[in-house]
């Protein structure tokens, strides 16, 4: 007998090959996102005239909504993984539904932030500040897009006669979205709350 | 019992494959492409450095930005587009599945994409030196302000801006890192999830294991760099100012994500090499591995140095002169496990029955060049000397001392050691050795008087010493004249290694399945290995190195094989 192709054998671990590859990108993703905090420090603290003076033209209360949603869908998207384990499709269907929409919620009002400052021809080739404004959030935002066409593809599948069982691509999947959140947590004080004023608050 | 040989198309077989070695071949086949062309731009270079100003054969005229473009392109794919697909990929497919007893990677058709990925960013770097800026010529290490000035355009566009030698340059580089990564990944996850009942970690063979901790390394250091050459891609085609210090950026940052790569990557390619030795020097010392474990502990050891000695390649780009301290005492700390990995294989070889075949002739060399390579390293290492050094032909040699036996020698005693496991046929012996010899005299003379040059004070950035009346060339000249004959001459005894190559695949003589009597896993599959490696899943009972084992009549013990 062959053992050709046998693709499927237990994993040695325990651990799931695929819960281990997206453990392994996001260690890697760290790092890359940690190149861009790494240079936002060094910079930030070279040029912190700048730095301020940038800050005051972002709008925190749009910040502020896109953290609810992101952290809103982190939530369904725990809740989706466990409806999804106990075969309760239809729940499954309404979390999953709703992680969606906070994610595309997210990609609106990062649409009217762009376009309010690129009418006040706010470019990243305006100041340095700019430049980490537009690159840390554009991948970011690329980030949030890589995880809606999934979630939409494994949305859809749930409708059809098959229906969608695989809970552990969806774990996986939400390992993803955590990180994704979790990025955004460490970019919305970095780039919006450390505005002139913010640090004399506790005084 | 006959195998169930999965029936398979052409296209499926040799161009669309998920086969762990099929891709291995075509990592390892366009890397040899790649050098190919590596050693053709440095044919013309080198030729124009003896011979300034004189008609290149077979290229005719190099300009002196040309020469720019083609020693820094040289650089580039010898480095990623050589060195990477045949260490880590080449080696990793070709040796993780067969070695820990699968079938095949965790992940194949992702294997596949990081192949087609590597094949693309090829292309896109090929594709830059016919762009109207040329290839990119401002050094390997693309520091700005030249690598975001050095193109001045009258009216620049976004899109003019993308298709920049320079651009493409960094195109190329991260579709590079990206399909490194996935071939990566997926070699991690097959090492923990896909070994064979009883290949328990500490039975793993260490090339499997070298590849691994290369592989973690990558992954650790390359992030940084991905994001830092994005800042100098908005750079060049947004006019971002993250490098410009005019408006608040700082090229030294440049440096410092280019080099926390940049050097762990050393270790990523050496730590390949330095496991294909850790399997062919106790098959042919028939002794097992000295102290396994601890070559092990110390690889891991190095890998987390790795990433504290970057920037001893910014002694001179004005960094405190505190921190150039703190760097050259990590640099020559790193130069304790490698050390202790070589006494390894010293100790190995002492007192075995050493046999010289092909793949252990390239092993030594390889120990051999490689000691020099790495004791000017810690000459280098220490700030005080680099000062003086920096940026002259010392440096050059010290480093092609280094990666020429790492990438050459380690892939040569790799190829020798598993082409009859991977074809089924044997190579031409001869050929072999007159291949090895000339390699290994033509490389030394090659590089091994630009040492001289380099402490002479020759720099290596200048084409063409006519240019400069106030410098006399009489004292490097017939050095530069030796080492550029050699060069010539290194890279035309190559084709004794292709012709052996195709010849012996095609009409060698048909091998058998454990020529070298060794014991790792690999040697159990047939050969050539068919799709899905074995007949049925092996049982590991033992380590890797069970030679000469007292009490037993054959001084082999395979790792499939329970001793009585």
């Amino acid at each position: 007998m062959s053992l050709a192709l046998d693709l499927r054998h237990e994993p040695v671990s325990g651990i799931p090959h695929g819960k281990m590859v997206m453990w392994a990108f996001l260690a890697s993703e760290i790092m890359f996102f940690s190149g861009f905090f790494g240079a936002f420090t060094v910079l930030r603290n070279a040029n912190i005239d700048i730095f301020m003076e940038g800050t005051t033209h972002l709008n925190v209360a749009m910040a502020t909504i896109n953290t609810v949603f992101l952290i809103t869908s982190s939530l369904t998207m725990a809740l989706s993984i466990l409806n999804l384990e106990k075969k309760n499709t239809k729940m499954f269907q309404v979390f999953m539904g709703i992680t969606i929409l906070c994610a595309f919620g997210f990609l609106v009002v990062k649409y009217f932030e762009y376009s309010a400052k690129f009418e006040h021809h706010l470019l990243p080739s305006k100041s340095i500040f700019f430049a980490f404004y537009f690159m840390m959030t554009g991948f970011h935002a690329a980030h949030v897009i890589g995880g809606i066409i999934p979630m939409v593809w494994m949305f859809l599948r749930s409708f059809t006669k098959k229906g969608y069982t695989n809970h552990v691509r969806v774990e996986i999947l939400g390992l993803y979205w955590h990180f994704v959140d979790l990025v955004w947590i460490f970019l919305f004080p970095a780039l919006y709350l450390l505005f002139p004023g913010a640090h004399h608050g506790g005084h | 019992m006959a195998h169930t040989e999965h029936k398979q198309s052409f296209l499926s077989k040799y161009v669309f494959s998920t086969d762990h070695k099929t891709i291995g071949a075509q990592y390892t086949i366009t890397g040899l492409f790649m050098a190919a062309l590596g050693g053709f731009l440095a044919y013309v270079f080198r030729y124009n450095l003896a011979f300034p100003g004189e008609n290149i054969p077979i290229f005719g005229q190099l300009a002196a930005n040309q020469y720019n473009t083609f020693v820094t392109c040289h650089g580039m794919i010898m480095v990623f587009w050589v060195a990477m697909p045949i260490l880590l990929a080449g080696f990793g497919n070709f040796l993780i599945p067969l070695m820990i007893g699968t079938d095949d990677m965790a992940f194949p058709k992702l294997n596949m994409l990081s192949y087609w990925t590597f094949l693309i960013s090829a292309i896109v770097l090929v594709a830059s030196f016919f762009v109207p800026t040329g290839a990119f010529g401002g050094a390997w290490t693309m520091y700005p302000p030249l690598s975001v000035n050095g193109y001045v355009d009258p009216n620049p566009s976004f899109f003019k801006a993308l298709f920049y030698g320079s651009s493409l340059m960094i195109l190329a580089v991260a579709l590079e890192f990206t399909s490194i990564l996935m071939g990566g990944i997926n070699f991690v996850v097959t090492t923990i999830n896909r070994r064979a009942p009883g290949m328990t970690p500490w039975r793993i063979p260490l090339a499997v294991w070298f590849i691994n901790i290369a592989t973690v390394i990558f992954m650790f250091s390359v992030g940084p760099l991905v994001a830092g050459a994005f800042m100098l891609l908005f750079d060049i085609t947004l006019g971002t100012g993250f490098y410009d210090p005019a408006r608040g950026g700082d090229p030294i940052l440049f440096q410092h994500l280019f080099w926390f790569f940049g050097h762990p990557e050393v270790y990523v390619l050496l730590l390949p090499s330095l496991g294909v030795l850790g399997e062919i020097i106790p098959v042919f010392s028939r002794k097992p591995l000295f102290g396994y474990k601890k070559i092990i502990y110390l690889a891991l050891l190095s890998a987390v140095l790795s990433v504290v000695v970057w920037a001893h390649h910014q002694f001179i780009a004005g960094i405190d002169p505190r921190m150039a301290t703190f760097f050259s005492i990590g640099t020559i700390l790193i130069s304790i496990p490698f050390a202790g990995i070589f006494l390894a294989f010293m100790a190995t070889l002492w007192g075995g029955k050493i046999k010289i075949t092909l793949p252990m002739a390239w092993a030594l060399g390889f120990i051999g060049l490689f000691l020099i390579g790495g004791l000017t390293g810690l000459f280098l290492g220490s700030n005080a000397f680099d000062i003086y050094a920096h940026d002259t032909y010392f440096v050059v040699a010290h480093f092609h001392y280094t990666l020429f036996p790492d990438i050459f020698f380690g892939f040569f005693a790799a190829f020798y050691f598993w082409f009859p496991k991977f074809t089924g046929k044997e190579l031409k012996k001869g050929l072999g050795y007159l291949h090895f010899w000339l390699t290994f005299i033509f490389f030394n003379s090659t590089f091994f008087l630009l040492f001289f040059n380099g402490l002479g004070g020759q720099h290596r950035r200048i084409n063409n010493y006519d240019l400069f009346s106030n410098i006399n060339i009489e004292p490097y000249i017939t050095f530069e004249k030796i080492a550029t004959i050699s060069a010539i001459c290194l890279i035309l005894s190559q084709t004794l290694f292709i012709y052996n190559f195709i010849v012996s695949w095609r009409a060698g003589k048909k091998a058998e399945k454990n020529p070298w009597q060794a014991n790792t896993l690999e040697w159990v599959a047939d050969s050539p290995p068919p799709h899905g490696n074995f007949e049925t899943v092996p049982t590991v009972y033992h380590g890797a190195y069970e030679y000469s084992l007292p009490n037993m009549e054959a001084d082999f013990l395979p790792q499939n094989v329970q001793a009585e």
